[in-house]
């Protein structure tokens, strides 16, 4: 019987979750207004970053050694992740706005698999993402010297950026309610990322933002990714245990959002 | 302008300033966001001034030109989304059945761009002097700068007029700030255009007018006066703002025969 229950509780999961991340991803191929910002964007960072700034690899002290391509590669790769979980919080609040959410609270036996769902769908999303930005950054010569275990250490990373900002938005897309909370969710998130080794190394950063982006767990993300791109991995073990931790901790946050959703009825 | 005419532009004027100051949510973001961006920046890049060539040995110099266009973009969707909210709630068809004239709207209108567009360039300018920015004209400069600020927001801030009264929707308005947003990073924000190395992307920013406006307040930031520079910064906001209400005053005519 206890077999048999929790059998049906996974299906159950499994179903909300399946369902839920079919009409978000289907809302996202369907309509350009969702589709077109989410590959436009970060495309357009990279032109502007890796085109405009070319030049920041003379500077004395840059000594990355596959070119400023790569460097921006790393950076935009990783800010797409974390905007595509950031969209789909938005997504999120768009749904209590119209009254979708409630429904999918009244149809869902394990609300969890809600949360699952759009997880998931900002995966899919993501992956769409990094195809279009990957295929990009490669016609513009990008050089990438990891093999492909270091690639995988990349995107893996993407993954759980991904993952955690979902997660981020979600929790608070559950609290608001209301795409008025999309600054609440985005504005963050823009912080942690630019506040990180954006244009240069750690090492050539100085004052304030040097001493901002010490501290900051982008940094150790960013220098991690850069170094699987460039075949030469560093701090792999801090990068991956603060992409596991984070998103470990902001389910949580995401989890509490639920149930303040679930209360607020 | 005659007594009518300055009675309507006067009311409207004083809605639009009201209505532009009464809601934190536009002042705040176009205050905050470009500071925070010229902060990241300016401490980000502040290497690139190591490059050969480069203009000044302080980044946030060089920077500070351009919260004063990303706070014209914001004037562009500030000015379209407050008059795409007028149509969507039907207070445009209310007006046009006074005898309000198309110019006395759009003018005043714009009115509420003006005072956003002082606030916001005052604030750049102090709070990028007082970050340790230097400006080499000198008080005079910093008039100037302010002056060409408001000349380039009120100009946005006419594109966003003419996109409210084309599309009637604040959602569509809203969607073009990334489109201007490109404008922007494919100029000279960054770096000066003979310092960037990527020849498609000098030619890109050699194109684009906001070069020439960044070079504007830039002149004034770092070398002292360059009549020339200004005189293109000033020519473009011109052509940019004329080019704006003439179309906003089409796209007004075509919306009110629809209404």
């Amino acid at each position: 019987m206890n077999g048999d229950g929790q059998a049906h509780r996974v299906a159950g999961f499994r179903a909300i979750a399946l369902a839920v991340a079919w009409r978000s991803v289907h809302n996202f191929l369907t309509n350009p207004a969702f589709l077109l910002p989410a590959l436009a964007f970060p495309l357009f960072f990279f032109v502007s970053f890796a085109g405009g700034l070319s030049a920041i690899a003379n500077v004395p002290g840059f000594d990355f050694p596959n070119g400023y391509t790569a460097f921006q590669f790393v950076f935009v790769l990783l800010q797409s992740a974390a905007f595509g979980g950031v969209f789909t919080g938005f997504g999120i609040a768009r749904d209590f706005e119209t009254g979708f959410a409630r429904r999918y609270m009244l149809a869902a036996a394990n609300r969890n698999g809600i949360l699952a769902g759009y997880a998931l769908a900002a995966t899919v999303r993501a992956f769409i993402t990094w195809a279009a930005l990957t295929t990009v950054a490669l016609l513009a010569g990008m050089q990438v010297g990891g093999t492909g275990i270091d690639l995988f250490g990349l995107y893996g990373l993407a993954l759980l950026v991904n993952l955690t900002a979902a997660m981020w938005s979600a929790g608070v897309a559950m609290r608001v309610r209301s795409i008025q909370g999309g600054p609440a969710m985005q504005f963050p998130t823009f912080l942690v990322l630019f506040l990180a080794p954006v244009y240069v190394p750690l090492s050539l950063l100085t004052g304030w933002i040097h001493a901002i982006a010490s501290v900051n767990p982008t940094t150790a993300l960013l220098e991690a990714g850069r170094g699987f791109i460039s075949g030469e991995p560093t701090v792999v073990a801090l990068a991956f245990a603060i992409a596991i931790a984070l998103p470990l901790l902001f389910s949580l946050w995401a989890r509490s959002g639920l149930k303040r959703a679930e209360a607020a009825g | 302008m005659n007594g009518v005419l300055r009675t309507q532009v006067g009311q409207l004027a004083r809605r639009s300033v009201l209505r532009t100051l009464r809601q934190p949510a536009q002042i705040v973001p176009a205050l905050v966001f470009p500071l925070f961006l010229l902060a990241v920046n300016s401490g980000g890049l502040q290497d690139a001034t190591s490059l050969p060539g480069f203009p000044t040995d302080s980044y946030l110099t060089f920077a500070l030109a351009v919260p004063f266009m990303q706070g014209a973009l914001f004037s562009v969707m500030n000015a379209g989304t407050d008059l795409a909210r007028d149509i969507e709630t039907g207070f445009l068809n209310r007006l046009a059945l006074t005898p309000l004239r198309g110019a006395a709207l759009l003018s005043g209108l714009l009115a509420g761009a003006v005072v956003l567009g002082l606030v916001q360039a005052s604030t750049y300018l102090v709070v990028g002097l007082t970050a340790g920015a230097e400006l080499a004209a000198g008080v005079p400069g910093a008039l100037v700068i302010v002056a060409l600020s408001v000349t380039i927001t009120v100009a946005f801030g006419a594109i966003g007029l003419f996109a409210a009264l084309r599309t009637g929707s604040g959602e569509a308005v809203q969607g073009l700030f990334p489109v201007f947003f490109v404008f922007l990073f494919l100029s000279s924000m960054a770096l000066p255009l003979d310092l960037i190395q990527s020849t498609w992307f000098r030619d890109i920013a050699t194109a684009n007018p906001i070069s020439y406006l960044l070079e504007a307040f830039r002149t004034l930031l770092i070398e002292g006066w360059d009549l020339e520079a200004l005189a293109l910064g000033f020519g473009i906001a011109a052509v940019i703002l004329v080019v704006g209400m003439l179309a906003a005053s089409a796209a007004l005519k075509t919306r009110l025969v629809r209404t």
